[in-house]
């Protein structure tokens, strides 16, 4: 189970829950099961999040794999110029 | 309107052209003569992106009219290299990574190229002053200086070829 | 993609050696084509008509007598771009659609309202004089604190703030709050011995770029054309301005010319889609090349900023509480950067608790557009100026004070992830080690230190090598060159195929010759498509090595590429003398046809890059005016692929940092009206404003790219405004708490709160 951790902002749309602990293979698993345990979070998730896994930034790949010991972490969409 | 006649001299050759009265010089070359090289980054004289050497003087070519290249002579970016032989600043230019997306590079080579005409030597501030109207948003100016004073360096006989 | 192996132990031929760029002779002679420089047979001048409100309701637009002017060939506004649903099912692209032509209101003194498309450009300014727009002037606001009020006047009415629980329902310009932090703040002030608190204003700072937004579209009656422009990214603009004029994506091809100068500022469009709009209903190509006051009024500066910052630590220095409240106006429009303020702020350290508050708000300002490193070096102003502060408060050397805190690999960042390898330690070492750093200052001379962090990314990505019949190769790479970033390709593509650097033609390819790329944003280049083209050499190799072993008879795995030659890859392989690339090229249509290598990908992992500058200063007491005496910037670029380029990013990233804490600005008058919309009044550094800018490069290598490499392009940015008040402050003794330090502000500040300086 990894451990997935929501940016500041977010945890409000998760009535307050900072962490959760979901088993998923991938981002886009993660992220519908996410979705499901918060779903105030959908909307946010859809518009698009940036995921950290073990330090990595990945703002597109959807199918990077998740391992049981990663952290990872929303954080919102991110630009650069 | 009728249009200005005009009979100038631009990089060595004899050239005539039409213009409207209210058009620059910058205008001329580029939009009639073809001759994009010098480039407009403010219209106003306070870029020197279009500079260009009338008559021994370096001039920003937007705020010079058309009409009034009457009778002079004109060099520009166009006219630096002779042939497939670069001139030592673009030269050094090039080799000392002076530039970054380029477009302020032709107005500043001109703009060098009039200061070593009379000014052999010039030190480091005097480099600075005379290309304050020169502006580069890219490099912040320190390769420019050195690519400067390397390639009047290389024309007073000092060094050998970037 | 990983580290191949540990660089220390890499013999690089062609890669970290200093080349010329392949695009260089057409720069240094006039002969490259930028945004303005193309022309096409028939063609017609456009020009935008501009609000001269900043705030105000369009009742009509009368264009009749406009198009009764011989000459005028086509008026466009915005029923000109009717809805569809690729545009309103996105809000972003419905925002932009508002902003490249104004609907209902002008937002901002400078707003679009129509455009004309006429035979000359002065047929064009004729006839903008004579189109009729009736205004009704609403009041306006500029300034991000009034505009947060509850009695101020609303920009848009289906604006509710996100990110508040129980937000009244009611349009408000604040569009949305952020959160983040961990810990307990309170808990830790209480832990430290000294706590310093801070209120800072930064004003709107412009990219500046020299070259103002060009570009010519040429749209055939069927409906398909070209545009010619110059942009961060050719793939955004197209489906852009395909989208808002309703065009399949496929019908329009562009082409990006030589980009002048970017910065963030042309990873949008402005005059795309109204110069394809225009074209369209003309017939005819339509050309729109911006004035520089076009440029400042209605293309997008980066926000202004309003930040307070508290941090407590204790005697020995650690930080052990961080606490800021960021106000951020980014324009007309929401999408302030205000999340990556707050991410970045404290991101050099590692503050026991933290807690940061973020507020994204819409002003009548123009729509900001991504600058260097969004959000940041205002963020950064803030925090350094406090830690400047805390350190020479408990008596200990800035530097100690920050390798004391510094984020290090390993570390948690602060806004949240680990860090993987990262080179903040080196930094500061390097800085600490520089002779600068023990250069003994004059009277009224300062010296401040200051970090700074961006994260860089990735991005989608699709590079193409062919190789050519006589063994060179062209590269097409999708990602507009502004830096030399052509130079950098060539080097990666010619060290992985074992051939010399100018064997390598690098070119950026037009939408219709290759796959989707992302904007050149974000520090990208270099690592994406650096790593994309060592992807693509790598696949081309494989292509050769298979050719080889059909010429050799033997099989595909028994053949191997060394210094661009295909060898056995070992005795039982047979003996065959090596066969160059050359000699492979020669042959590809008798062995399977033409060979190549593409990649494609979404790339990730980039890495950060965290910059130490070091600068000492001097103020002139009667006149305010501020000198840079000396300058260092120390930088980690993971791996240095074309090092004086990268020393150009360091110096070029500095200089407009430099100019952001000195002299630049937006003004406004009290009509909301800019009132320095030129390079006369917007001062950006000359050379006369300068020292050299010293630089060292530190190499701790990206574990997410090949060789190593990270991008440098944007960290540069970041340190400079505090660095730069840090020496100001040194040299008058008080702080400087807005910029930028214009004469008058410095003067003010001297007057009203200098003390004499304590012997340090």
């Amino acid at each position: 189970m990894a451990r997935v951790k929501l940016w500041g902002s977010l945890s409000r749309m998760a009535d307050g829950q900072k962490e959760f602990e979901i088993d998923a293979p991938n981002i886009d698993r993660m992220l519908t099961a996410l979705g499901e345990a918060a779903p105030k979070l959908k909307p946010i998730l859809a518009k698009g999040v940036t995921v950290s896994i073990d330090g990595t930034l990945y703002r597109l790949d959807k199918f990077q794999a998740i391992q049981p010991d990663s952290e990872v972490y929303i954080l919102p969409r991110m630009a650069g110029g | 309107m009728s249009q200005v006649h005009v009979t100038t001299k631009i990089n060595g050759d004899t050239t005539e052209y039409l213009c409207d009265a209210e058009e620059t010089l910058l205008d001329v070359l580029r939009d009639r003569l073809q001759m994009t090289g010098s480039k407009e980054g403010c219209g106003t004289g306070d870029c020197g992106a279009c500079t260009v050497i009338m008559d021994g003087r370096p001039v920003c070519s937007c705020l010079v009219l058309g009409a009034e290249a009457e009778g002079r002579s004109v060099e520009t970016i166009e006219g630096m290299a002779k042939g497939e032989e670069l001139h030592p600043l673009q030269r050094h230019f090039l080799n000392g990574a002076a530039l970054q997306c380029g477009i302020c590079t032709p107005g500043i080579l001109v703009a060098a190229k009039a200061l070593l005409a009379q000014n052999a030597n010039p030190t480091e501030t005097e480099i600075r002053y005379w290309l304050a109207g020169n502006l580069c948003r890219c490099t912040g100016y320190d390769k420019i200086i050195r690519a400067v004073q390397s390639a009047a360096a290389e024309m007073r006989g000092e060094s050998h070829a970037a | 993609m990983p580290l191949d192996r540990d660089p220390a132990d890499r013999d690089y031929k062609v890669v970290g050696h200093r080349h010329n760029r392949p695009d260089g002779i057409d720069k240094v002679t006039g002969r490259a084509k930028f945004g303005a420089d193309m022309a096409a047979p028939g063609l017609l001048h456009g020009k935008i008509l501009r609000s001269p409100h900043a705030h105000a309701r369009i009742k009509s637009i009368d264009v009749s007598k406009a198009l009764a002017l011989e000459g005028v060939k086509a008026i466009v506004t915005a029923a000109d771009f009717p809805d569809n649903p690729a545009v309103l099912e996105d809000g972003e692209l419905t925002n932009i659609r508002y902003n490249v032509m104004a609907r209902e209101k002008a937002l901002y003194d400078g707003h679009a309202v129509a455009a004309v498309a006429a035979s000359n450009p002065r047929i064009a300014a004729k006839a903008l004089k004579l189109i009729e727009v009736d205004y009704e002037v609403l009041p306006h606001v500029v300034d991000v604190e009034l505009a947060m009020k509850d009695d101020a006047p609303i920009l848009h009415d289906h604006i509710r703030t996100e990110g508040v629980e129980d937000a009244p329902d009611r349009p408000t310009n604040i569009a949305e709050r952020i959160e983040l932090g961990y810990g307990d703040v309170e808990a830790g002030f209480a832990e430290a011995d000294v706590v310093i608190e801070r209120q800072f204003r930064t004003g709107a700072a412009h990219q500046g770029y020299i070259e103002p937004h060009a570009c010519l579209a040429n749209i055939s009656g069927d409906g398909s054309g070209d545009l010619w422009c110059c942009t961060q990214g050719q793939f955004m603009v197209r489906d852009v301005c395909a989208q808002l004029n309703g065009m399949d994506v496929s019908k329009l091809r562009v082409t990006p010319s030589e980009i002048g100068g970017g910065f963030g500022g042309k990873t949008t469009v402005f005059i795309e889609p109204v110069a394809v709009a225009l074209s369209r209903k003309a017939g005819k190509p339509v050309k729109i090349v911006m004035n520089r006051g076009e440029v400042f009024r209605a293309t997008g500066p980066t926000a202004s900023s309003a930040i307070w910052v508290k941090m407590g630590c204790k005697k020995d220095g650690t930080i052990t509480a961080a606490q800021a409240e960021f106000k951020y106006q980014g324009g007309a429009f929401p999408g302030s950067p205000v999340s990556m303020g707050a991410m970045t702020a404290f991101a050099c350290y590692q503050p026991k608790t933290l807690k940061a508050i973020g507020w994204d708000v819409v002003t009548n300002r123009p729509k900001q557009a991504a600058y260097r490193a969004p959000g940041a070096p205002m963020a950064a102003f803030a925090v350094e100026s406090i830690v400047e502060e805390l350190a020479h408060t408990i008596g200990m050397d800035p530097v100690d004070f920050r390798l004391k805190n510094a984020a290090t690999s390993g570390s948690k960042s602060s806004y949240g992830p680990t860090y993987s390898d990262i080179g903040l330690v080196e930094t500061l070492e390097a800085v600490k080690a520089h002779p600068n750093y023990a250069i003994k200052l004059g009277p009224n001379q300062g010296r401040g230190v200051a970090s700074g962090f961006w994260f860089n990314f990735g991005g989608q990505t699709a590079v193409t090598l062919n190789l050519n019949i006589d063994g060179t190769v062209a590269l097409s790479v999708g990602t507009p060159d502004i830096g030399g970033s052509r130079a950098s390709m060539c080097a990666m593509a010619a060290e992985e195929l074992g051939i010399p650097y100018h064997h390598v033609q690098t070119i950026i390819a037009d939408t219709g010759s290759l796959g989707f790329n992302d904007v050149t944003d974000g520090s990208r280049v270099t690592f994406a498509s650096g790593l994309a083209t060592i992807e693509a050499a790598r696949n081309a190799v494989k292509v050769l090595c298979q050719r080889a072993a059909k010429i050799w008879g033997i099989p595909a795995d028994a053949v191997t590429w060394e210094n661009g030659c295909a060898v056995p890859a070992g005795p039982n392989a047979g003996e065959f003398p090596p066969m160059t690339i050359k000699e492979l090229a020669k042959q590809a249509g008798a062995t399977g046809g033409p060979i190549a290598g593409h990649f494609e990908v979404s790339a990730d992992g980039a890495g950060p890059s965290f910059a130490t500058h070091l600068v000492d200063a001097e103020v002139d007491r009667e006149t305010g005016r501020i000198t840079i005496l000396r300058y260092l910037i120390v930088q980690d670029a993971g791996k240095a692929v074309s090092p004086a380029y990268v020393e150009g990013q360091m110096q070029g990233g500095a200089v407009q940092g430099i100019g952001w804490a000195l002299n630049e600005e937006y003004i406004y008058n009290d009509k909301g009206v800019m009132e320095n919309p030129g390079f006369l009044d917007y001062r950006v550094p000359v050379a006369s404003d300068l020292p050299m800018i010293d630089t060292q490069i530190v190499e701790v290598p990206n574990p997410g790219h090949p060789y190593g490499v990270r991008g440098v392009g944007e960290t540069s940015i970041v340190p400079p405004l505090g660095a730069v008040a840090n020496a100001v402050a040194a040299a008058v003794g008080a702080r400087p708490e807005e910029l930028p330090m214009s004469p008058p502000r410095l003067l003010k500040l001297m007057k009203e709160q200098a003390q004499p300086l304590a012997a340090e």
